[in-house]
């Protein structure tokens, strides 16, 4: 379980983050949602230690993560952030071996490159596996830094807008990817989206954001409703729904 | 209010010329040249004066060049010392001393001013085919582009055995002007007085070449123009004086902070301000360890880096948003 | 500690998880881009070609043995000691300011380096200078450098959205201006002497200062055992600041460590033969070009080799072969300047 505990963090006077406490149960998806500047991404760059917080607690599976070595977090939480930008010229393979880091040092053993090796067949990437990431389209990059994640093998993984530059089929891939990860390796994944509908579709629960402020922390058929989301956007979106997923009509 | 400043400029000008005239390593009073002391006199007519007028001139004609080759680069921090120009000048001055002697002072500055005129078309040029034109980047290009050059010309004055003389060029200095020797300078006046009468199509074809030509203005001859008044003004400067750094960055960017953009109304001011300013960096340098002197191209140096900087971080740091 | 595969995730991870029928084969597959055989032929090879430089540079043109050998002899180590300095300095800095056009000297640290010298002597007197031995100046250059550099860092870096470009160009207008600040410094000090103590304290590659070297080598391998415990994380490092993160990495404090030992790098190679701006730069970019990987213990080999190759190779073209009377350092700028413009122009990516 994650548990954060009255999380604050501030640009100048400006609290990007306010006081939000919050508990995510181990086990399935939970997206965050919310307009721009509600604090998503600095929320999960705070979990996942990329940014320093100001005030607050956060604690995984009960161990507060200040007090835990960098190195063994890495073997539990995995984040992966929307930019991906690498200086280095690396291949789709060399790239998901720096997911052995935390466990190997750099030093792989036969068993680290075996962890590689699945990694790279389950987000079927092996006929690209010597490209070089530049040469691969955004769905497929994508791909290599979820297989990298996945080679991390850790129970938590975080991921920033991991649909941003991405179509609406590789969208789609990546989001029942992410589906089988916690069905079949029983990970818990927490992603920041933008569009409510995939989270709609895809998450267990969905946290709203709003100003900093947690406003809302429920399942989908709470969140996903007209007078939850006025709350939360400012807009009145009528919900249709379509094959038993609740879909948002906020176009007209 | 601008003839304000002006005049305020003016009269400072005038008090701070009276002081430089008398600082100096041999006496020279005002009584001793009233009562006609014949050596006072000599010293006050070959050194005080001329020295006097070539801070004046170089400073009004550097700081003026500065601002139009920030009108038509279109960049805040595009000058003589950003762009390569006074490192082709200096390049320039080497190799006319293979072919005239010191004395030829008019070839020299006629191959000074051509290998500054190319220098800085082939920084325009460069320009063209950059990827970024921001306010950093320009400047960057510029002082590489210039860096390189002065290799080239560091090379050839070790190949030639000529590192000497070059420093005298390469470290600006007012300590060596003397009547006789610094009259190439006064090329700098009319110049300056173009550049102010075409003043406003500059702004134009800073604009670029579609828009002004647009507005019925003849772009490349513009465009020539600007550089040739550029390219003359740097050459003579570096002849006679030498290399003085960020002088035609700073001061017209100081001017245009204080007093907009308007370039007809500030141009005089950029002149003014450009002799106050050396000026007071020259009596600084002469007085900080009288009776010894300190070049005016280190104190420029130290005062417009620091400005430099300054003026960096504060328009770079929206400008520059890659 | 070796990582207990989840057992059900082991099992099942087999298939692909985008459902393609993902067949496992067991044969080894090749897992760098640039296997480990050819890069150690590379290294190798780059190795045979420095040693032959050195060779050729110490016997060339000998004819008195006992004279020329142990003067040269110095000469060489002095290299060595500063081609090492150079490559690892600057590998390491490109790595943790991810980019590979900054340099420790683009930005102005050697210049810092002779700052410091001059003010040391500045504010204590010349007096001093002549009392105090030049190793315990040296030393205290090197801790000065060393708190500079840790400051300038967090000034620098530290501020988020920091462009790339702007921190080239004000790290080039410090280095002018520190520059002057010195040649201003010394001829405040002594107007009359200035060009006899810039001689005195400034050396080039054509004038090594030898007494230091005894103390530099001590330095150099003092700092590189230390740099080794953290060597291990600079691949990481390339990939960024969240993803080192990500990786367990403590990154600040891995950076603040590199930042120390940048800083004694520096100060080892620009007291024992001056600045040479783009030296740096052309090393480790030749040596990313050759060995073609990210791996910091093949690439900062490679770029010192490669350091070795071009100073003791262009020193024996300039000094034996076209017995030019120009130093080589004028001719590495003048490289490394037009080859910093191309990456600046081709755009090289922040």
């Amino acid at each position: 379980m994650i548990e954060v505990r009255n999380l604050t963090k501030k640009y100048g006077s400006k609290a990007v983050v306010d006081n939000v406490s919050l508990k995510i149960a181990k086990g399935g998806i939970t997206s965050f949602i919310g307009p721009n500047g509600a604090g998503k991404s600095t929320l999960l760059g705070m979990i996942s230690r990329l940014i320093p917080r100001d005030a607050g607690e956060i604690y995984i599976d009960g161990q507060e993560i200040s007090k835990v070595k960098s190195k063994d977090l890495a073997k539990k939480i995995s984040v992966l952030k929307q930019e991906n930008h690498i200086n280095v010229r690396l291949t789709v393979r060399e790239l998901v071996s720096f997911g052995r880091f935390p466990y190997s040092q750099g030093r792989l053993n036969d068993e680290d490159w075996k962890f590689v090796d699945e990694a790279i067949d389950y987000m079927d990437l092996r006929e690209f596996e010597h490209r070089f990431l530049d040469q691969l389209s955004g769905g497929q990059r994508q791909r290599a830094f979820v297989a990298m994640v996945i080679c991390q093998n850790t129970d938590y993984i975080l991921l920033d807008e991991p649909l941003n530059n991405l179509d609406m089929k590789h969208s789609v891939q990546i989001m029942h990817v992410l589906r089988r990860m916690v069905n079949e390796l029983g990970k818990t994944i927490i992603l920041v989206v933008h569009d409510i509908n995939f989270a709609s579709c895809h998450s267990d629960s969905i946290v709203a954001l709003k100003d900093g402020k947690l406003i809302r922390h429920g399942s989908v058929s709470q969140i996903i409703e007209t007078s939850a989301l006025r709350e939360i956007y400012d807009m009145d979106i009528p919900i249709e729904v379509i094959n038993g997923n609740r879909i948002g009509v906020y176009f007209s | 209010m601008n003839k304000l400043y002006i005049g305020i400029a003016i009269v400072l000008l005038i008090i701070l010329s009276g002081i430089s005239l008398f600082i100096g390593v041999s006496t020279v009073t005002l009584d001793g040249l009233l009562s006609g002391d014949s050596k006072q006199l000599q010293t006050f007519m070959v050194s005080r004066i001329p020295r006097l007028i070539a801070i004046i001139i170089a400073g009004m004609s550097m700081s003026v060049v500065g601002l139009i080759m920030q009108q038509l680069a279109r960049n805040k921090f595009v000058s003589p010392s950003t762009a390569g120009t006074m490192e082709s000048a200096t390049l320039g001055i080497l190799i006319s001393s293979f072919f005239f002697s010191s004395t030829s002072v008019l070839g020299r500055t006629a191959v000074s001013f051509v290998f500054a005129l190319i220098g800085t078309m082939i920084f325009m040029k460069i320009l063209d085919y950059a990827k970024y034109k921001d306010v950093i980047f320009v400047p960057l290009v510029g002082i590489m582009f210039g860096s390189v050059i002065g290799s080239i010309t560091t090379f050839i004055a070790l190949r030639y055995d000529m590192l000497q003389s070059l420093g005298a060029w390469m470290a600006g200095s007012f300590a060596g002007i003397l009547s006789g020797r610094y009259e190439m300078l006064y090329i700098a006046v009319p110049t300056t007085i173009v550049a102010y009468l075409y003043a406003d199509r500059f702004t134009l074809a800073g604009m670029g070449e579609h828009f002004s030509t647009n507005l019925g203005l003849n772009y490349k001859q513009v465009m020539n123009i600007g550089l040739a008044i550029t390219a003359l003004s740097t050459a003579v400067v570096v002849l006679t004086v030498g290399v003085i750094p960020f002088l035609g960055l700073v001061v017209p960017n100081v001017v245009t902070i204080i007093f907009g953009d308007n370039l007809k109304r500030t141009l005089p001011l950029t002149a003014l301000a450009g002799s106050l300013f050396v000026l007071i960096c020259d009596i600084f340098g002469r007085l900080v360890r009288y009776p010894y002197e300190i070049p005016i191209s280190l104190v420029v140096g130290i005062v417009g880096s620091i400005i430099f900087i300054y003026l960096i971080t504060k328009r770079g740091a929206y400008a520059s948003k890659a | 500690m070796q990582a207990k595969p989840n057992k059900e995730g082991h099992a099942t991870l087999k298939q692909t998880a985008l459902g393609s029928t993902g067949f496992v084969s067991e044969q080894p597959r090749q897992n760098y881009h640039v296997s480990p055989q050819v890069l150690w032929a590379k290294l190798l090879s780059l190795f045979l070609l420095a040693a032959l430089c050195i060779g050729l540079y110490m016997t060339i043109g000998v004819t008195d043995w006992g004279f020329a050998l142990p003067r040269r002899g110095i000469k060489v180590v002095a290299m060595l000691l500063v081609c090492f300095s150079i490559a690892y300095s600057t590998v390491i800095f490109q790595t943790v300011t991810n980019n590979r056009i900054l340099t420790p000297s683009i930005i102005g640290f050697d210049s810092v380096y002779l700052l410091i010298q001059t003010l040391i002597i500045f504010l204590f007197g010349s007096m001093t200078l002549i009392q105090m031995s030049k190793q315990t100046q040296f030393v205290m250059n090197v801790g000065c450098m060393v708190l500079f550099a840790v400051l300038l860092y967090s000034w620098l870096f530290k501020r988020e959205g920091r462009n790339l470009y702007f921190l080239i160009l004000i790290g080039m207008i410090f280095g002018t201006f520190f520059g002057s600040l010195t040649t201003f410094m010394q001829m405040v000090m002594d107007p009359n002497e200035f060009t006899v103590l810039q001689d005195r304290m400034f050396s080039s590659i054509n004038n090594v200062s030898s007494d230091l070297i005894n103390i530099s080598a001590v330095l150099v391998i003092l700092t590189t055992l230390y740099s080794l415990r953290f060597f291990k994380f600079l691949d990481p490092i390339s990939l960024g600041r969240d993803q080192a993160i990500n990786l367990g990495i403590d990154h600040s404090r891995v950076v603040n460590r590199c930042m120390v030992v940048i800083a004694i790098f520096v100060s080892v190679s620009t007291a024992l033969v001056g600045p040479i701006t783009f030296f740096g730069l052309l090393a480790a970019n030749l040596s990313y070009e050759f060995m073609r990987t990210y791996r910091h213990s093949f690439l900062v080999p490679a770029a010192t080799l490669i350091s070795i190759i071009a100073i003791a190779g262009g020193q024996l073209l300039v000094e034996r072969v076209f017995t030019f009377s120009t130093s080589i350092s004028v001719i590495v700028n003048f490289v490394g300047g037009l080859y910093f413009l191309f990456l600046l122009l081709k755009g090289a990516k922040a």
